[in-house]
């Protein structure tokens, strides 16, 4: 089980996969994670995602995700992209900020296949990283339908 | 295109409305909403974020465009929907001239077929489900109010019946989750009182909006009965018993329910 | 035909950080589900979000499979001049919707 550790570090021993998983896996998540942030060193800090523990639908989890930044030209974050480790793919989303937003902070709806870690890394003007992880326990609705 | 702004002329309404509203009395009934967490109840109450909303601006729009043969719309009869606040509240009810119970969806096709002379819409079509949520959404906040119909008693005894009629491969009965154990937990979820003051809601589960049908089939689907028809009077009068079951709760619409 | 929720101030004084909400109806079919024939129903998502201020971007955002049917965002932005702020969604099967308010700033 990759703790977050891994990814931090930069880990090398991140092996590219061959073909796409059935599922996302911790791995899959971390050479995600690694395309954007490279080898940079990523910290624990700043970044603060909001996301309830424990969820009754997997289908739309509310998300907010927030950033410590005075947003001037000289120091703001300029991307936040946001990681999954279960769902069939690692990504969940990407957004480009400048100085002119004000606040580095973005909600919205997200899906869950299942309870996992979310992760939130934040990109600043000067190429630092910063990241925040969430766990998230997906129960589901009892008496569901058919798919129709 | 202004429409697409806030077209309500609402401010948007947080905090746990609902909740509140009963808290003060000494009705210990509880809707769905109380049993769901903050997040969820958050995406209810506001209107800019609550995905029902989208379909109630639907709805808005259907209610000025005339269709049929008469080429009237919902506003030549109607006038502005702020005639329809109270109505969503106290169906199902019966039409004039007619001696069986209709609910809020047939009320809708009735005007269709007899005023307007088109084709009645489909069950769950989302026309349907828009026209339904934007005329519930005017009774936001209204106490639900089952109308004093004598002849009514019959239809709302058969829905008790089928309450506590147990059903289906599971053999149990609405009563048994929703009357012995609610409060309690099925697989990690709390099972709800059942009252239907949300609909139509947004269902996470569906990523749509629901009628109380919609979500009566997914109960009787759970406990591996047959799903009834859709035009089977068991739904009618089913939500005749849960209306009045529910009596003075207030009305939700659109809720959003996991 | 489009349907879609905006929530931004009519008004704001230049310098204030306001909110914007933005609700628009669609199915985000993520392409990992199977319908009951067992065979994939197709992907249709939304893939790129953009928000402009008389033109100018002010918000990008890229989604993915993972983001909920009938997608909402919520971002915030410094009130510049008096205008429109535009909103467009592009997405799978040609999919463009593009719609604006205007809003007062002095």
């Amino acid at each position: 089980m990759s703790s977050r550790r891994a990814f931090v570090a930069g880990a090398a021993a991140i092996t590219v996969l061959p073909f796409a998983p059935a599922l996302a896996t911790p791995d899959a998540m971390a050479a995600a994670i690694k395309e954007v942030t490279g080898d940079a060193s990523i910290r624990e800090s700043r970044v603060k995602l909001d996301l309830p523990p424990l969820v009754e639908n997997g289908n739309a989890v509310p998300l907010t995700v927030s950033v410590e930044s005075p947003m001037t030209e000289a120091d703001h974050v300029k991307a936040i992209h946001v990681f999954n480790e279960k769902n069939p793919q690692p990504h969940v989303f990407d957004i480009r900020l400048g100085p002119s937003n004000g606040k580095a902070q973005v909600s919205t709806r997200i899906k869950l296949a299942a309870s996992q870690k979310v992760v939130a890394i934040a990109e600043t003007s000067s190429g630092e990283f910063f990241s925040a992880s969430a766990d998230v326990i997906v129960t589901l609705a009892a008496c569901v339908e058919d798919i129709i | 295109m202004n429409g697409v702004r806030s077209a309500f002329g609402l401010a948007v309404v947080f905090g746990a409305t609902f909740a509140l509203a009963q808290q003060g009395s000494m009705d210990k009934r509880r809707s769905g909403y109380q049993d769901m967490g903050a997040a969820l109840q958050k995406m209810q109450d506001d209107d800019s974020a609550n995905p029902g909303m989208l379909f109630v601006q639907l709805g808005g729009q259907l209610w000025n465009k005339p269709v049929g043969v008469a080429n009237k719309s919902c506003a030549d009869c109607h006038g502005a929907v702020a005639s329809m606040q109270g109505v969503a509240a106290r169906y199902p009810a019966i039409p004039k001239g007619r001696d069986r119970p209709i609910d809020l969806e047939g009320r809708i096709n009735l005007c269709r077929t007899e005023n307007q002379q088109s084709e009645p819409l489909a069950p769950e079509s989302r026309d349907l489900l828009s026209l339904e949520a934007y005329v519930a959404y005017q009774s936001r906040g209204q106490p639900i109010a089952p109308p004093d119909d004598s002849r009514l008693a019959s239809f709302r005894d058969r829905g008790a019946e089928i309450f506590r009629l147990r059903q289906g491969q599971l053999n149990l009965s609405c009563a048994i989750c929703h009357d012995d154990n609610a409060g309690q937990k099925l697989a990690g979820v709390t099972v709800p009182e059942a009252h239907p003051t949300g609909y139509p809601i947004y269902r996470l589960e569906w990523q749509a909006l629901g009628s109380l049908k919609r979500r009566l089939r997914n109960c009787v689907v759970g406990i591996r009965a047959e799903a009834y028809p859709y035009d089977s009077p068991d739904y009618v009068a089913l939500e005749l018993f849960l209306m009045d079951r529910a009596r003075g709760m207030p009305l939700e619409a659109p809720g959003v329910r996991p | 035909m489009s349907n879609v929720l905006i929530n931004a101030p009519k008004a704001a004084k230049p310098g204030e950080v306001i909110e914007i909400k933005a609700l628009i109806l669609h199915p985000m079919e993520t392409g990992f589900r199977a319908g009951t024939n067992g065979q994939i129903i197709p992907r249709n998502i939304i893939e790129r979000f953009v928000a402009t201020w008389n033109g100018t971007e002010i918000f990008t955002m890229a989604f993915s499979p993972a983001i909920a049917a009938n997608p909402f965002v919520s971002f915030f932005t410094v009130a510049r001049e008096s205008g429109a702020i535009g909103f467009r969604w592009t997405g799978d099967g040609d999919f463009k919707v593009e719609e604006q308010v205007v809003i007062a700033v002095g």
